[in-house]
């Protein structure tokens, strides 16, 4: 597991996985895996506040919608590099993305953390509808039409590595400041708030920097989903898509990178999976039997899948030992 | 000058249909402090209920104050029980989980009535029966009070007197406000908390029926996605009022539904539920508690 240490590693073997699915599955297959990708950074970034901060945010799709509409405005108008170096200019723009997702983070973030528990929650879902109504009543960004010919990175495997750098960035950005100071400052208001600012600790500040980096990154997520869609929505990011992202937190185990990626792998792919059934029965039937499936995982295994451990946890746990 | 009033006057009806649904939001957080995101998935339950009994009893041939009376009870039946079974089944195992899993078990049992609805009733919207016809009842100059709003508003405030005395005056309204101030103590002087609990679940589902049926009788094209938007307008609703307070959320229902009102007819009807939770998120901020409710300050 040393490649969760090595940010080249890591790369190289999602470059390994990438190559694979290119070469041994079809479009619709990819297409999965992309969305995979972008689920994997929603649930990351929700998970520096939901898991490891212990503010409970419900507008994840509100700073999605914002990346994707910036990266779908700038992208389609705007060219300052030659053609060549056109996935430069991407990631320009989808940095951008992340800033504006980020500023919006600040401004929401800066009045609402102060409010606790439940309160956030429906505070930060009410910011998150804001959002979807406004871009639903501007005009020149489609309206409730949507925003359409945002340009593609191309071949699969280019939108795979793309995005498979960004995972990385946001992998370990949020690994490092997690186990930094700052990351103790984080999980020290989620464990106690009162002690922690007995100890000195701004909880305010703490709170509105998980904030703001978790909405950066969730811009960026958002900026990805608009490439690889190619058309965006308002109904795209409704509070279904915040509720997803929260779910993703939890099933993977609040407070676990690793955790968050595999339920975001989960998440995505067991509708999918559940498709043979609908052909089987003639009903659609996924719905809820993933519904169900949350229900009785709440009940039968509330710490999540992995309850704060990470996967190297697990390795040393299990298979070091038995080694 | 009229227009104002006629406003306020749909205002206020549109309001208490809030209310009853905020009611039960509301009663269960008091008691449970857990948002009870499946609420309004019931009120929708309850909605679907009283359209198939309605034809099945074929209702529509006689509109008329005893075919809604009935309607409502029907309806209220079937949402209390569904707010039984959910209580007993999805919430009471998880009693002592973290505050965030029972929120997402909600969110869980929420999404599985929407998409059950789906399969079941079928995803296109249907047309609720006519339970009552819709008269204009008195006339001030050019403002109109009809029908339809008058008994939304009697109906409504009918049920709320209810459950004010249930509340103040009974016996197990008093063991109801002793387990949501703590539940603890309260068992240990002989209230069987399991028991009350369910008993708010089944009577803040019973309201929600009620407003379900109202809804259909005014706005009548039911759905099994119906239940999102008002679910979640009239729990903004009852965290504007102070949520836990049985008051507040009607207060809160009230500003709600004339605010939307006056926002459609003087601002841009698209941004109405931005403007909602605009009201909301100011609120808070400046009151984090709601307008009623009471902040109490944490101490170790």
């Amino acid at each position: 597991m040393g490649f969760l240490k090595r940010p080249f590693l890591a790369f190289l073997a999602l470059a390994a996985l990438g190559l694979i699915v290119n070469f041994g599955f079809n479009a619709y297959i990819q297409l999965i895996v992309l969305f995979i990708l972008v689920n994997c950074l929603l649930s990351m970034s929700l998970n520096l506040v939901n898991g490891y901060t212990g503010q409970f945010s419900l507008g994840h799709a509100g700073f999605m919608a914002i990346g994707a509409y910036f990266t779908a405005f700038t992208s389609s108008k705007i060219h300052f590099l030659p053609d060549s170096l056109q996935l430069l200019e991407f990631f320009v723009f989808i940095f951008g993305a992340g800033l504006a997702a980020a500023l919006a983070g600040f401004i929401v973030g800066l009045p609402s953390l102060r409010l606790k528990g439940d309160y956030l929650a429906i505070v930060t879902l009410g910011f998150g509808e804001i959002i979807r109504v406004a871009l639903l009543n501007m005009d020149f960004l489609g309206g409730p039409r949507g925003y359409s010919g945002i340009p593609s990175f191309g071949p699969f495997m280019v939108s795979f590595l793309f995005a498979s750098v960004w995972i990385l960035i946001c992998f370990f950005t949020i690994w490092r400041i997690v186990h930094s100071s700052h990351g103790r400052g984080f999980l020290s208001v989620r464990e106690d708030e009162i002690a922690a600012e007995a100890m000195g600790i701004n909880t305010t500040e703490m709170k509105v920097k998980a904030f703001v980096l978790s909405s950066f990154f969730a811009g960026v997520a958002g900026g990805l989903f608009a490439h690889f869609t190619a058309f965006i929505s308002p109904s795209s990011f409704t509070f279904l898509q915040s509720v997803n992202a929260v779910i993703m937190v939890v099933l993977g185990g609040m407070g676990s990178m690793t955790g968050a990626i595999v339920a975001a792998v989960l998440i995505t792919a067991l509708p999918e999976l559940l498709r043979p059934l609908q052909d089987l029965t003639g009903i659609d039937l996924r719905m809820v039997i993933y519904s169900l499936a949350l229900i009785l995982m709440m009940i039968l295994r509330p710490q999540g899948l992995f309850g704060g451990y990470e996967l190297t946890d697990l390795w040393r746990k299990y298979v070091r030992r038995s080694a | 000058m009229h227009d104002f009033v006629q406003h306020i006057i749909n205002g206020i009806s549109l309001g208490s249909i809030y209310a009853l649904i905020a009611l039960g939001y509301t009663m269960v957080y008091g008691i449970l402090k857990m948002i009870n995101f499946a609420h309004s998935d019931v009120y929708m339950i309850g909605a679907f209920a009283a359209y198939y009994v309605a034809r099945w009893l074929g209702i529509e041939a006689q509109p008329g104050i005893a075919s809604l009376l009935m309607l409502i009870l029907v309806s209220m039946l079937a949402c209390g029980f569904l707010g039984f079974l959910i209580e007993r089944f999805a919430y009471r195992p998880l009693r002592k989980a973290p505050k965030l899993n029972i929120l997402i078990t909600a969110i869980g049992v929420s999404l599985f009535l929407q998409y059950s609805g789906q399969v079941v009733f079928g995803a296109d919207p249907k047309v609720f029966p006519e339970v009552m016809t819709d008269y204009v009842l008195l006339t001030f100059g050019p403002v109109e009070l009809r029908s339809f709003d008058l008994t939304v508003l009697g109906v409504s405030l009918v049920a709320m007197l209810c459950l004010e005395f249930l509340i103040k005056k009974t016996k197990v309204g008093r063991a109801m406000r002793a387990v949501s101030s703590n539940a603890l103590v309260a068992s240990m002087l002989g209230v069987n908390t399991d028991k009350i609990i369910a008993f708010t679940f089944v009577v803040g589902s019973s309201l929600a029926g009620v407003g379900s049926v109202l809804v259909g009788m005014k706005y009548p094209k039911i759905d099994p996605l119906m239940g999102m938007m008002i679910g979640l307008k009239a729990f903004v609703a009852a965290v504007l009022g102070g949520i836990g307070n049985i008051g507040g959320a009607v207060l809160g229902a009230l500003i709600m539904g004339l605010s939307e009102e006056m926002v459609v007819a003087y601002l841009s009807s698209t941004y109405r539920d931005a403007f909602a939770f605009g009201i909301l998120i100011v609120i808070l901020i400046f009151k984090p508690a709601g307008l009623l409710g009471k902040y109490s300050v944490e101490k170790v």
